[in-house]
């Protein structure tokens, strides 16, 4: 809402400067956007006068004028206007100063030039060399005592405030609703306009009727009307103050509307009462196939659910968007119905949205939900302005078809619950002070209670902390006082879902992996993608922003092994990502159940190339290392098993991940034909892990054991087993032994001398007892006790070494 | 007799003693031969006073001299037979280090905890809820019923219709649903936070993105004032920002609180929005069974990009979520814990 201060201050007086007066108005509530200068900079444009004319002597159209401009000399400029007069004031641009050049419309720097052989030493303009309008027959000669030689901008421009209206005050889209700010903000008072005429005897009633079939979509239409209008330009200061606020002058009709849309900020529509069909009103939805033409030169074909003014037999405008073409007020009107109605905000969005692209400002007030009391405010003043500016007498009343009208409440509000709400007690004075000047009648009722009722302009003070709200805000929020909680800390909640992704967050980064968050939505092929064997279904989104990715996820793995593929271009050496986040699986009839799960993804090359340095292409091996680190992290004892029935990852090199023999995860190589769908190339290793099934399965108490103060034995176990038994189990058994503390598999070989289909496997044995020194004899029962088990639960061999 | 003093002759025959001098003990019986008491250079050194008044100077100070140069040749020598005692090689020790890996957590997660813990310490418990959410609880139970003016404010995505006849789900655009959620099964005194991913359906720039994370948070007992509100927030953001940060509480409109207010901050000269807050409205203190005479409180909601956005001088929100690992790096100095 352009807010031009020329304007607002016909209703309210201020003391500030125009960027403090914007500071209180946004600490209030009314945000300031930006302050614009209208009507450019005008450098080196200032108030002169002509002291003298004379013919040029060689151009018959072009005099010379001598100008005064509050500097040392007078300048001699030629000029072509034909009402050029000495004694005028004019805005005179001196060399140097940007005019708006006719051809291009761009500002164009005024050079000394010589016109006809003449030297100009300047320019007088007009409005169009302003960029003020289109007008460029004479120049523009200014009304004003200012001292010559003053800025232009000091005595033509204005000020103009862009404010952003909240959803709640509609009332912050008129300028008196800003002055009501401003006279609050400043214990000032508004200046309410005129609203005022006479009316002839006939009673508009006997003249015309308006019927409303859609009270839901139109809770109130007034109407007033008007005989014996002129039709005209509109006087100067109404059309100076609707271009300052952006609107375009129309006629005297029409702008005495738009003037008091931006005045009251309730939009109002002149019809010509002549064209409408037995000269009354019905407001209806429209009827299926029933075609408009709008001001606008458009035609539109309505839908049922459009609400349209019509006559007794068409459509003749979109209600509260924009009247008809038909009706539209022309120089042959005489009799006018002037329109001043409330519609339903949701029907006017729909209808908006239908037929126009960006609505219009008339539409943009009543999405906002105006109040329907605000209507015969701003019929009365709009009238009076129509006869004012148009001539013409009204027939006395006002047609007013009100299906809406609410009982207006009073809200009683004590002084406790302000002071229990804003922490301090303002004084009935102040408290009276603000809400007057706000225009919101109130009455003190003794004790301690204030009784106020919403004013026509806005519809948010309903109950009594909405009150407390305009006092807590005229008085500013940065005036109230600041304490500190008091009171007893509650209980908190216990979540081990989401300790668990913290603490998983923390180990993986430790060990070196990258965190990534990607975005919820993927396509249902990135879902098949990576569930070659299909996966489960997903929930789809009515309005996704991109119309591909229209499913929320129910795997991490689309966006995790893109964004793997697109960091593997920048990434020497190896690349390890994690991703914890949320997937969502459909729920029918209820809320989607939201799974956390857990996605790492490794691959490329252990280091970048080094002196002496390690380098081999990370394999399953690392991933699984990563794994049991997050197992020790986390305090889960992680069991894999080979083989994972997961058709994303390669069936050799994979496994599924158990805690206490329930599966929460899979680990393994991601299919190549899987990872390059997402433009990932090479080896991709893949830990995918369901914490919301992993965190019930940890925790509860733990008893930190205390290391032995006794020494280890330390053994090596060469055994010869089968070659497909999976070295898991063996070590699972080893184990097993009471007095086993650590094994650590360090060689696998197979080939000579070592029988085909057999391997060797090498076991190094750490033997401690909490409790004792182990003899020789202890280490060797043991490990007898262990081969034992192996060769009959395995066949397993000892090697001779 | 004149003293004849040969100092060249001297530092001559003690370096070659010195060269030949191959292990701590013959380093020792070199010292004590040249530099103990009975020296031979500490013989010249007392002698000096014995020369001609015309020779002393000259000869005092050159042995003097010749003293420190030995006891540096000696250093130096004790340093040399050290080294070679070791056994391996000399390296270039500028060669590259062999780097651990340097894992990251994700700035938003970093924000995140901070903005966590800080609400922790001051005793605020920390709950999550679901991202897709009823309608419901989303807009009606906050006082934003269908057709109301403030929908506008946030444009929604929806959950296509699953036929399933039940009640229209949306992504939530707010963590606010949390807030009605929290209070259907908790009693004041409350005190919590609520983090979580939100969605807008709004078009992608360098300020905007469709999927952000907000921190939500409630506080209701008795008789809390706007004072409360602002003497938390202002707590908050000191020890998020620093205790020199300015601040300021405008009027702003939520219609799930009254008043309503925007706490700004004074953020290299500029005062930026942080966060949206309010004294909780009466009527959600009502349907929550609560005697609103009694109990008030205040809600706040802030986006975590935004703030991770002014800690970290991150200038494009979108880079959060392109997840590229050269700007992931660039985390690599912060470890934010849980």
């Amino acid at each position: 809402m352009d807010v031009p201060l020329k304007w607002l201050a016909q209703y309210v007086d201020w003391d500030l400067t125009v960027e403090a007066l914007a500071h209180r108005l946004s600490m209030a509530g009314a945000e300031v956007e930006s302050i614009k200068r209208s009507g450019g900079a005008w450098e080196h444009v200032v108030v002169g006068r002509v002291e003298a004319v004379e013919p040029h002597p060689n151009a018959d159209r072009l005099r010379l004028a001598t100008v005064e401009h509050g500097g040392n000399e007078p300048l001699q400029v030629v000029c072509g206007a034909p009402n050029l007069a000495a004694g005028q004031t004019i805005a005179f641009a001196q060399v140097g100063a940007a005019l708006i050049d006719p051809s291009t419309r761009e500002p164009r720097k005024l050079r000394k030039g010589k016109i006809r052989g003449v030297t100009s030493m300047g320019m007088i303009c007009s409005e169009r060399e302003l960029g003020l309008s289109d007008e460029h027959e004479g120049i523009l000669v200014l009304d004003t005592d200012a001292a010559l030689g003053t800025p232009l901008a000091d005595v033509l421009g204005d000020v103009v405030l862009d404010i952003k209206p909240t959803p709640n005050r509609p009332d912050h889209f008129s300028i008196l609703g800003i002055a009501r700010e401003v006279a609050a903000l400043t214990d000032g008072a508004v200046r309410e306009p005129l609203d005022s005429y006479p009316e002839a005897p006939a009673s508009a009633g006997d003249r015309t009727s308006v019927q409303i079939d859609d009270p839901e979509g139109c809770p109130r239409y007034t109407a007033i009307l008007i005989e014996g209008v002129r039709v005209g330009p509109s006087p100067q200061w109404m059309q100076d103050a609707l271009s300052s606020a952006g609107m375009r002058p129309i006629n005297n009709i029409v702008d005495s509307t738009n003037y008091v849309m931006l005045e009251w900020g309730q939009p109002l529509h002149a019809f010509d009462f002549g064209v409408l069909r037995e000269r009354r009103i019905v407001v209806r939805r429209a009827r299926a196939g029933e075609q408009l033409a709008l001001l606008d030169g458009s035609n539109i074909e309505l839908q049922p659910d459009d609400l349209v003014i019509a006559d007794a037999e068409r459509a003749v405008a979109l209600a509260g968007i924009m009247g008809g073409a038909e009706s539209e007020i022309s120089d042959d009107t005489t009799t006018i119905l002037l329109e001043t109605a409330n519609f339903q905000e949701a029907s006017i969005r729909r209808s908006r949205a239908r037929h126009t692209e960006t609505g219009t400002e008339a539409s943009r007030r009543f999405e906002k939900s105006l109040n329907p009391e605000l209507c015969e405010l701003a019929a009365r003043r709009a009238a009076a302005l129509i006869i004012e500016t148009a001539g013409g007498q009204a027939l006395s009343g006002i047609v007013d078809a009100y299906p809406g009208k609410k009982h207006i409440p009073q809200v009683v509000v004590g002084q406790p619950r302000i002071e229990q709400i804003l922490g301090l007690l303002p004084s009935v004075e102040t408290t009276r002070g603000i809400l007057t000047a706000l225009g919101i009648s109130n009455r003190w009722l003794p004790p301690n209670r204030y009784s106020v009722s919403c004013p026509p302009w806005r519809s948010d003070i309903n109950v009594p902390d909405d009150v407390v709200e305009e006092i807590g805000r005229i008085i500013g929020y940065d005036n109230l006082p600041s304490e500190p909680l008091p009171g007893a800390v509650p209980e908190h909640d216990i979540d081990p879902e989401r300790i668990l992704s913290e603490r998983i967050r923390d180990v993986l980064s430790g060990l070196g992996l990258r965190e990534i968050i990607t975005y919820a939505a993927v396509s249902a092929d990135e879902l098949d993608a990576v569930s070659p064997d299909g996966g489960s279904p997903s929930i789809q989104l009515q309005n996704p922003m991109n119309t591909e990715r229209d499913r929320m996820r129910t795997s991490l793995r689309p966006w995790g092994l893109r964004t793997f593929g697109l960091n593997q271009r920048e990434s020497r050496g190896g690349l390890a990502l994690f991703e914890v986040g949320k997937v969502f699986l459909p729920n029918p009839g209820g809320l989607a159940t939201e799974r956390r799960m857990l996605l790492a993804l490794i691959g490329g090359d252990l280091s970048p190339s080094m002196h002496g340095g390690e380098q081999r292409p990370l394999d399953f091996y690392d991933a699984k290392g990563v794994l049991e680190q997050l197992g020790h992290g986390v305090g889960a004892e992680f069991a894999i098993a080979q083989h994972a029935a997961d058709a994303a990852l390669s069936p050799g090199q994979s496994a599924s991940v158990t805690v206490a023999g329930q599966s929460v995860g899979v680990i393994g190589r991601v299919e190549p034909a899987v990872a390059s769908q997402f433009n990932a190339e090479g080896d991709v290793f893949a830990l995918e892990l369901s914490i919301s099934e992993l965190a019930p399965l940890i925790g509860g108490a733990v008893t930190v054991a205390s290391p032995s103060v006794y020494p280890a034995a330390v053994e090596d176990l060469a055994l010869i087993v089968d070659e497909s038994l999976p070295a898991g189990e063996l070590e699972a058994a080893i184990r097993g032994n009471g007095l086993v503390e650590d094994v650590e598999l360090f060689d696998v070989y197979s080939g000579e001398p070592i029988a085909d289909g057999s391997k060797s496997l090498a076991f190094r044995v750490h033997y401690r007892s909490p409790d004792r020194t182990l003899s020789e004899r202890d280490v060797e029962k043991a490990r007898r006790g262990i081969v034992r088990r192996l060769a009959s639960q395995f066949g397993a061999e000892l090697r001779d070494s | 007799m004149a003293l004849e003093v040969d100092l060249d002759g001297l530092e001559s025959e003690a370096r070659s003693a010195l060269a030949t001098a191959n292990d701590a003990d013959a380093l020792e019986d070199w010292r004590v031969d040249w530099l103990g008491r009975r020296g031979r250079l500490t013989t010249v050194l007392r002698g000096v006073r014995d020369l001609p008044v015309e020779q002393r100077p000259a000869i005092g100070a050159g042995a003097n001299r010749l003293k420190g140069e030995l006891e540096s040749a000696l250093a130096a020598r004790q340093a040399e037979l050290a080294a070679a005692e070791t056994d391996g090689p000399t390296i270039d020790v500028t060669l590259p280090g062999r780097r651990p890996p340097l894992g990251s957590l994700h700035p938003v997660t970093l924000t995140r905890r901070t903005m966590e813990r800080t609400f922790r310490d001051l005793g605020f418990d920390v709950v999550e809820g679901p991202d897709i959410e009823l309608e419901e609880y989303n807009f009606d139970r906050l006082r934003i019923p269908a057709g109301h003016p403030a929908r506008d404010m946030w444009d929604t995505i929806w959950i296509a219709d699953d036929d399933s006849g039940g009640p229209r789900q949306l992504l939530r655009t707010h963590t606010s649903p949390m807030q009605i959620r929290y209070l259907e099964r908790r009693e004041p005194p409350i005190r919590v936070i609520v983090p979580g991913a939100c969605y807008r359906y709004e078009a992608t720039d360098a300020t905007h993105e469709w999927m952000l994370t907000q921190i939500e948070g409630l506080v209701i007992d008795q008789d809390l004032s706007f004072a409360h509100l602002k003497g938390t927030l202002e707590a908050f953001v000191r020890r998020m920002f620093g205790g020199e940060i300015e601040t300021r509480f405008r009027c702003d409109y939520f219609p799930f609180v009254e008043p309503g207010a925007e706490l700004g901050v004074r953020w290299q000269g500029d005062w930026l929005e942080v966060l949206g807050c309010g004294m909780v409205h009466p009527e959600i203190i009502e349907d929550a069974g609560l005697d609103s005479s009694r109990y008030t409180g205040f809600a706040f909601g802030m986006g975590v990009e935004r703030v991770a956005m002014l800690q970290y001088g991150v200038r494009d929100i979108r880079h959060f979520y392109r997840n590229d690992v050269r700007f992931l790096r660039e985390f690599d100095r912060f470890r934010g814990s849980a």
